[in-house]
């Protein structure tokens, strides 16, 4: 085999070791109930992969080859162990499967597995931070140094909170199960919105300094793709990947050319990509046709009546202000009734709902939440109350970090004072 | 796996004894202690006395230092624990969240070493 072509098949085999990462582990993480253990030995047998598909050719079903030779970097390492009389019934379990899957067809006992994993990731006795990381690293089969880019921290620290997640997952026995009936959508809420979280953080992050954080909004993309096919009975996953369709849609008109933000009010409406507003809506669609909305349906039907608006003025804001007090009836906070204030400022006029923000800020719940801060200060600014609106972008400029976004609050503030 | 819930309640805020709610609180606990007897999932479970009954001692170099009080002030106290023995953390929380102290206090739930 020539170079070129040796580096060639390199190439495919690293692409198909990230697609396939994810469906491999969750069956060996199934099979050992270890994660760490999971993980070694597929890393070995990738570097297998390696070593051998360039040589001898990709095999006919990759994702079983890999698997079989996990599973016996499995047994090696097993038989090794000091404590080998504890392991023994975990290695008839392996010496059994491994004379199965020779037959067998392994993607459907897979995609049972991969739900279970989800969950274990996703479990709420993990720390929300820890429950992104590991949904990352073990279903979107990012390495531990993209985790850490992505959320901007050090490989060591990304990698430490890994390491104790799957301590604690072992310790504490965290099971490798789909939930009861009577946790099932408490747990399904706690996967939802890890994959949304993962999805803010790329979306927030829109600017050019960054550009792997944006990433992070392909792979919640594709995290809800799959949790779709593996529930697809659950309105409120096609909820979210709708909602998250409809958000992406709008990323290239939302990036100004120094890498500004753009308000939806200024976005040019023909950047938008009409295939992804497609595919949202006719998911989203979908999903309210069963009859159960809840909370992500809701907000990708508002993000869908602003997709199909032909201009901001157009937007039908006194339906997505009776939407966004549907989602306050579900989801009673303050920063839905910011939502709601806001819409109903462009359905009624800014004077209108000045009222409702003074309550807001009274309540004193959002005092530090930057986007209460913007929003209070753009509706002071529409509703001509200038002294007002300076001190309301001061305070949402103290807040912001992005630097983007705190030029063109400085822009607004400086409007202000003249 | 077994597991020990560690229950703490505020001593200040809870039922008081001879009260009503005292009682109720009681007889809630000898429902789930019978109930989780039954079901053999009940290794051990203890109230324990009031923290105004503790003493901590530490020994530094040969001297030990006996002193009255609990290891720490906190807001919620240490007032009892159980020991269950569960298949996995769901079923352990899904115990512990059946405590009655839970639904004023907290629970803790903390899997118990084992050295193989």
């Amino acid at each position: 085999m020539t170079l070129a072509s040796l580096e060639q098949t390199q190439i495919a085999v690293r692409d198909m070791v990230r697609e396939e990462w994810g469906h491999v582990l969750a069956s060996l993480v199934g099979q050992l109930r270890d994660f760490a253990l999971a993980e070694d030995v597929l890393q070995d047998a990738l570097v297998a992969a390696l070593e051998h598909w360039p040589r001898d050719g990709v095999p006919t079903r990759p994702r079983a080859w890999l698997l079989q030779t996990a599973r016996r970097k499995a047994i090696d390492k097993l038989r090794r162990a000091a404590n080998f009389r504890s392991k023994r019934a975990e290695l008839t379990i392996l010496h059994e499967l491994d004379r199965q899957t020779r037959q067998d067809n392994v993607d459907d006992t897979i995609a049972d597995e991969r739900l279970r994993l989800i969950f274990t990731c996703c479990h709420p006795a993990l720390a929300e931070a820890t429950r992104v990381a590991l949904t990352l690293r073990t279903l979107g089969g990012l390495t531990t140094e993209e985790i850490a880019r992505a959320f901007l921290l050090p490989e060591p620290t990304m990698a430490q909170r890994l390491t104790r997640a799957k301590r604690k997952i072992k310790a504490a026995g965290i099971p490798y199960t789909v939930p009861e009936p009577d946790q099932w959508a408490a747990r399904l809420g706690s996967v939802l919105s890890v994959i949304y979280l993962i999805f803010n953080e790329g979306y927030s992050a829109f600017s050019g300094d960054a550009p792997t954080r944006a990433d992070l909004c392909q792979e919640a993309i594709r995290l809800g793709r799959i949790l779709t096919r593996l529930v697809p009975t659950e309105p409120e996953a096609a909820g979210l990947l709708a909602l998250m369709l409809l958000h992406d849609s709008r990323r290239e008109a939302r990036n100004g050319p120094k890498g500004d933000l753009i308000t939806l009010e200024q976005q040019e409406r023909s950047r938008w990509n009409r295939d992804l507003i497609d595919a949202g809506t006719r998911l989203l669609d979908d999903a309210l046709a069963q009859g159960d909305p809840g909370p992500y349906q809701i907000q990708a039907a508002i993000s869908a009546l602003h997709a199909q608006a032909q201009s901001f003025a157009a937007t039908d804001w006194s339906e997505i202000t009776l939407l966004y007090n549907e989602l306050y009836a579900l989801q009673p906070s303050p920063v839905v009734s910011l939502n709601a204030a806001v819409a109903l400022s462009y359905a009624q006029g800014a004077e209108a709902v000045l009222p409702m923000l003074s309550t807001l800020e009274r309540q004193g719940a959002l005092d530090s939440y930057q986007p209460f801060h913007a929003a209070h200060a753009d509706i002071l600014r529409r509703a001509d109350r200038k002294p007002a609106a300076a001190n309301a972008y001061r305070r949402a400029i103290a807040l912001t970090t992005n630097m983007a976004e705190k030029r063109f609050l400085e822009g607004r503030l400086n409007s202000m004072l003249h | 796996m077994k597991y020990m819930c560690i229950i703490y309640g505020d001593e200040a805020k809870q039922p008081q004894p001879g009260t009503p709610e005292m009682g109720q609180l009681m007889e809630d606990y000898m429902a789930f202690t019978k109930d989780i007897q039954e079901k053999g999932v009940m290794i051990a479970g203890d109230p324990l006395q009031p923290v105004a009954t503790a003493t901590t001692v530490r020994v530094r170099g040969s001297k030990t230092e006996t002193t009255d009080g609990p290891f720490a002030e906190t807001k919620e106290q240490l007032g009892g624990y159980y020991i269950l023995e569960c298949k996995d953390l769901d079923e352990a929380l899904a115990y512990a969240a059946r405590i009655p102290t839970a639904a004023f206090g907290s629970v803790e739930v903390r899997p118990i070493m084992v050295f193989d």
